[in-house]
């Protein structure tokens, strides 16, 4: 239980991290980071709970709680965000009638995202 | 090795393994609805599993409510966060178009004039005609 287990899941959830982690950085769109973010934080809280059962360590537990709490208070308010810059830019991406295919952001709204 | 270790150590790692295939997701998916599709799969499957785990694991300890709170808790938050994120991300024309098979937001989208069945005859007309309604009307003035 304390060898192979741990072994196993720190390596899976390494593998994962990292590759969240490179989307994370190129990431095309300011919700792509968002998706990643909250990726990486069920990530990270899995890797607490998997530390806390293998090796019966209760101290972590309350760090679990806040990592869990912290994904969605973080990205439910980035979403905000960006809808109040949808908002105040005149609401342009709904309004078009251009599609655009491309899954880039618009590029005439000139918003840095 | 009890049967419990076993059982927890199956749950551990096939949360684990959820996360490996979000980050896989991520990497390969095309857009933003593609990727939270890949990215949700461990925000509830693979952190209940993993709690289960851990609970199992740690069953006796006074402190597994808190593991069983963030199980309820992912449960309550994460169809709220997905749902504020898609919708920013259709709005924000983030979705590519051209992979989607139905798309039932974007008909009001289409020029008025070459619509070409108003009554919709596969769909219901109590649940259409009020979407299409009220957007149609400035979009002929403007």
């Amino acid at each position: 239980m304390t060898t192979v287990v741990p072994l196993v899941c720190f390596a899976l959830l390494g593998v994962g991290a990292v590759l969240i982690l490179a989307r994370l950085a190129m990431g095309p769109s300011l919700l792509d980071r968002v998706v990643a973010t909250d990726a990486l934080l069920v990530t990270i809280a899995c890797g607490i709970a998997v530390y806390c059962a293998v090796y019966e360590d209760i101290s972590l537990e309350p760090v679990l709680l806040v990592v869990a709490l912290l994904a969605f208070v973080g990205s439910v308010s980035v979403a905000r965000y960006i809808g109040g810059m949808l908002v105040a830019a005149g609401d342009p991406a709904t309004r078009g009638g251009d599609a655009d295919l491309s899954g880039r952001p618009d590029a005439r709204s000139g918003e840095p995202l | 090795m009890s049967i419990a270790d076993v059982v927890a150590s199956v749950c551990l790692v096939a949360g684990c393994f959820l996360c490996l295939t979000a980050g896989l997701g991520l990497i390969r998916f095309p857009d933003v609805l593609n990727r939270m599709h890949a990215a949700t799969k461990p925000q509830v499957l693979g952190v209940l599993l993993v709690m289960t785990g851990a609970v199992i694991r740690l069953a006796g300890q006074p402190i597994v409510w808190m593991l069983v709170l963030v199980g309820v808790f992912q449960l309550l938050t994460a169809p709220v966060s997905a749902h504020m994120v898609s919708r920013i991300a259709y709005r924000r024309r983030h979705v590519r178009r051209d992979l989607l098979l139905v798309d039932e937001l974007g008909k009001p989208a289409d020029p008025l004039p070459s619509r070409p069945h108003p009554e919709h005859p596969e769909g219901d007309p109590d649940v259409d005609e009020p979407a299409d309604g009220p957007d149609a009307t400035p979009r002929t003035t403007s």
